[in-house]
């Protein structure tokens, strides 16, 4: 590995320790980029560049001219690894096929915190587009002063620079600890219109391997001297252990270790199939004590009504008029609902000496790396942990927990890599689950059908418990020395957590939004893709509907006649127009449905028009199409923005027409796909369009989370537009609609 | 443990194992292929579908005993990542993964239902793919790459490619 391929840790070490690394500055004649003059003041830095300011930190080009892009946020199957290797293509002026990723490790990576809440794109994103325009700047100032020619006159291009008579690769114009110099934020984009690769539909580099069985996941580590475990969950969240027979189990073929340690429960076996058949034997052995702690049935939105609260207005503007003439209140809800990742969750950890490294599909390497670094008491820079990819993500779910069993199986079995995939009803049953939620809106219309005042109130239990500490790891509560769940907080506006996105986009005169925080959690609650949004998109997009019908004006219309952004108009348009919302022809049993929302007031914009069949006799809810319109910024990759979008949608479908954790008194009781059903294939929707608004020249806008609340809300609107049902509670399930067609 | 030959992927396996071991771990533990993936273990989700003869079968529920003398194929059996197969080629051109952990099971199933009913209609694809299930939402582009799948595959039979 060439001098230029230092990690950044080991680095950053010699760097701190004053140490013998010379660190050499470029030539900076004629400074880079238009800004340069302030970038002698260091002003602010946009994206991550504000945690890692040194071009190096994301770029670096060996003696080869070999690219490799460096960030801290993790694949999750969003294809950012894509995204962000055309970002740096397009300002090296390299073939994508010359640059490799490494994704967020914490030996070699940036910190960039969690891969989350949509922000790769704009947190990453613009660090490696600045850093690599950076570099690009630089190769180009080396080139003229290499070839004795004036800058203008040197031509980078596919990892060369060149002029009529000069030539040389990047390889040997950046050596070294050259690009070891802060981003200058002023360095110059290339010309959009004259992007290659950046804005073109480039085929996902992990794709092939995926597609052919090739090593892609944690899942399919598979490292010398590995063994297997498995580890066995109490049945409810307050069970005690009474009684359970250790010895029983390690004497089954393969056993080479059982693990107890207060309500923490592990079996190690030489391969994985002793591992499940030793798991299954413990399963039947072990006596639990279990106490109820669960809201009966039926009353989990009573209780959330009960919960105590901390509350906090998050938006206040004007004064509700007197001579309104319409009043118009009504409350949505969404149960517990979970991630339910095809693939239970995975990590491979070995601990050798006083040192741990962790192989994790974890949102976050660093703040993970804090957490077992508490669990097992080593100091944080004696673990590493490492992301590799793992089945979809879609928000917090058993991914740090398992990191956590495995650290603590590993420890007990050191020098050996310890493999820990969980079983699905580990997963059903010990996600952090999507929180319950209950919105209450209430809005006045005046005379002439225009939204005077608008009132939303919103109650939910914690979207973030993340890790924080060992106490966020199930395996850190479970352990006979307990540690401490972090205390749950709300996360602030602007991007909140339960209340993301309650505050409207719309321009109403008079408004209040009120945030319920109810930390007190009868189950454990996180963060599942978009948050409140999803709710709180819900239910004010369903609310514009039925005051749209209330003042009897195209709901389309309403929405236009409340937006002043202009951004959000187009994609409102756009979606209205390419779903033939004017010439659509009414048809029995269907109905159409519009939502929009801009995903967290800050991020992209995404309209969906729907069209939907209701069963009268089943109650059965279809998507006959969709039809989105979004506007993400300066669009990367265009077919990877639509695969978010529909995938959103689809998901989002599922989630609203078929989900909900069920539980009794004690346990939960939707252990697998049998009791937590999910969309199939016959359930998909009829079609899907996504049509995309490409900013030039305009900040990247996260994408992954943008349909999700605009698909639940199109879905109620379409329904109550074919049948005159409206939905409020989620999941729409036959049943429940059919219940409602009754009544 | 037994000794068993398997034929896998065209070739001829020795493993020694359990006969109870559900092919799956037999596939990915003794035969490191990591095609395969384990779901759900209960035979719900489809994500460790594998052929048997010309059929699409869950591996996680059934026990390796059973498949001796069978011809057993997996994903890696259609193709590589450099030289995909048609079925393979069509998940590529169509982009129809997003984490991705369900698609060779997808691939497979889709490879039996083809080789069964060359030209399904949209109703038989989703009802065959019913069958495993997909969390990333890639459901549309799923069926578009089985639908190109069916004019590749009708394309190589044309031009005799195996």
């Amino acid at each position: 590995m060439s001098a230029a391929r230092v990690d950044g840790a080991a680095r950053r070490r010699l760097l701190a320790a004053g140490g013998a690394l010379v660190v050499s500055f470029p030539l900076r004649a004629a400074p880079v980029g238009r800004a340069s003059a302030a970038s002698r003041s260091a002003p602010a830095l946009p994206g991550s560049l504000k945690t890692e300011p040194f071009v190096d930190g994301w770029i670096r080009i060996d003696a080869q001219g070999e690219v490799t892009v460096f960030t801290g946020k993790a694949e999750l199957g969003q294809g950012i690894k894509t995204a962000l290797i055309q970002v740096a293509a397009e300002q090296l002026v390299v073939d994508p096929r010359r640059v490799a990723i490494v994704t967020a490790d914490t030996e070699r990576t940036p910190n960039e915190g969690y891969t989350a809440g949509s922000h790769s794109m704009q947190d990453s994103g613009t660090a490696i587009r600045l850093a690599a325009a950076h570099a690009r700047a630089m190769l180009a100032e080396r080139a003229a002063l290499r070839f004795g020619v004036g800058i203008d006159q040197v031509v980078l291009r596919d990892g060369v620079a060149s002029t009529a008579e000069h030539r040389a690769g990047y390889g040997e114009l950046v050596t070294g600890e050259v690009l070891h110099v802060r981003v200058d934020a002023g360095a110059p984009l290339r010309d959009p219109r004259l992007h290659f690769v950046s804005g073109k539909p480039w085929s996902r580099v992990d794709i092939p391997a995926k597609v052919s069985g090739g090593p892609a996941y944690v899942q399919d580590l598979r490292l010398e001297g590995m063994v297997h475990a498995r580890v066995l969950r109490p049945p409810s969240p307050n069970a005690t252990l009474r009684a359970f027979d250790a010895p029983a189990i390690a004497a089954m073929p393969g056993v080479l270790k059982v693990v107890q340690d207060g309500r923490f429960i592990g079996v190690i076996a030489q391969r994985e199939w002793q591992a499940v058949s030793a798991w299954r034997r413990m399963a039947q052995a072990a006596r639990w004590d279990e106490t109820s702690s669960l809201p009966l049935p039926g009353t989990l939105f009573r209780s959330l009504r009960e919960a105590p609260s901390e509350d906090s207005v998050i938006a206040e503007r004007g004064t509700p008029p007197s001579d309104a003439t319409t009043s118009m209140s009504a409350a949505y809800r969404r149960p517990y609902q979970a991630h339910a990742s095809i693939g239970p969750s995975c990590a491979v950890a070995r601990v050798a000496g006083n040192t741990c490294t962790v192989w994790s599909h974890t949102q976050g390497v660093f703040p993970l790396r804090k957490a077992i670094a508490e669990l097992l008491g080593l100091p944080p820079d004696q673990v590493r942990c490492i992301h590799v990819e793992g089945s979809g993500c879609y928000g917090h779910n058993g991914a740090d927990d398992v990191a956590g069993d495995a650290a603590l199986l590993a420890r007990a079995w050191p020098g050996r890599p310890v493999r820990v995939q969980w079983m699905r009803e580990d997963e059903h049953a010990w996600e952090p689950y999507g929180p319950p939620m209950v919105a209450e809106l209430r809005a006045t219309l005046d005379a002439s059908g225009t939204i005077v005042d608008w009132a939303h109130d919103v109650r939910s239990n914690p979207h973030s418990t993340r890790p924080g500490g060992a106490g966020d790891l199930l395996a850190g509560t479970l352990v006979a020395d307990a540690f401490i769940p972090t205390p749950p907080k709300p996360l602030p506006q602007p991007e909140g957590g339960g209340d993301r996105n309650a505050i409207p986009l719309y321009a109403f005169p008079s408004l209040r939004v009120t945030h319920r925080f109810l930390p007190r959690m009868p189950l454990r609650t996180s963060a599942l893709r978009s948050l409140g949004a999803y709710h709180n998109v819900f239910a004010i997009e369903s609310f514009m509907d039925e005051l749209a019908r209330a003042a009897n004006v195209d709901p389309i219309d309403f929405r236009l006649r409340h937006m002043r952004d202009v951004r959000a108009q187009d994609v409102i348009r756009l979606a209205a127009e390419r779903f033939g919302w004017a010439a659509w022809r009414r048809r029995a049993g269907r109905g159409r449905g519009f939502a929009f929302a801009r995903y967290k007031n800050l991020a992209a914009y995404a309209a969906i028009a729907m069209e939907v069949e209701v069963r009268r006799d089943s109650g059965a809810v279809r998507v006959v199409r969709a039809v989105a319109a979004t506007d993400s910024g300066e669009v990367v990759n265009p077919d990877g923005i639509r695969n978010q979008i529909e995938g959103g949608i689809v998901q989002a479908t599922s989630w609203t027409l078929f989900e909900a954790v069920t539980f009794d008194a004690t346990r939960v009781t939707s252990r697998d796909w049998g009791g937590y059903p999910i969309l199939r294939f016959p359930q998909a929707p009829g079609s899907i369009d996504v049509h995309l608004i490409d900013r030039l020249g305009e900040p990247f806008l996260g994408t992954g989370e943008a349909a999700q609340g605009p698909a639940a809300a199109a879905i109620a609107n379409a329904v109550a537009d074919a049948v005159g049902v409206r939905l409020r509670d989620i999941p729409f399930t036959a049943e429940r609609v059919r219940e409602a067609l009754v009544s | 443990m037994t000794a068993l030959s398997l034929d896998v992927n065209g070739r001829m396996q020795s493993v020694d194992v359990d006969p109870a071991t559900p092919l799956l771990y037999v596939l990915r533990d003794d035969l490191r292929l990591n095609g395969a993936k384990f779901g759900c273990g209960l035979g719900q989700c489809g994500a460790c579908t594998v052929m048997v003869d010309r059929g699409a079968v869950l591996s996680c529920i059934t026990p390796v005993s059973l498949v001796v003398g069978r011809r057993i194929r997996t994903v890696e059996g259609l193709g590589r990542a450099e030289r995909p197969g048609p079925v393979q080629q069509a998940f590529i051109d169509e982009q129809a993964a997003q984490c991705g952990y369900c698609i060779a099971g997808m691939v497979m199933r889709a490879q039996a239902l083809l080789e069964r009913t060359p030209n399904p209609t949209d109703d038989e694809i989703r009802r065959e793919m019913a069958v495993n299930l997909c969390r990333c939402g890639t459901h549309m582009r799923i069926l578009r790459a089985v639908r190109r799948a069916a004019s590749l595959l009708a394309a190589s039979v044309r031009s005799g490619a195996p």
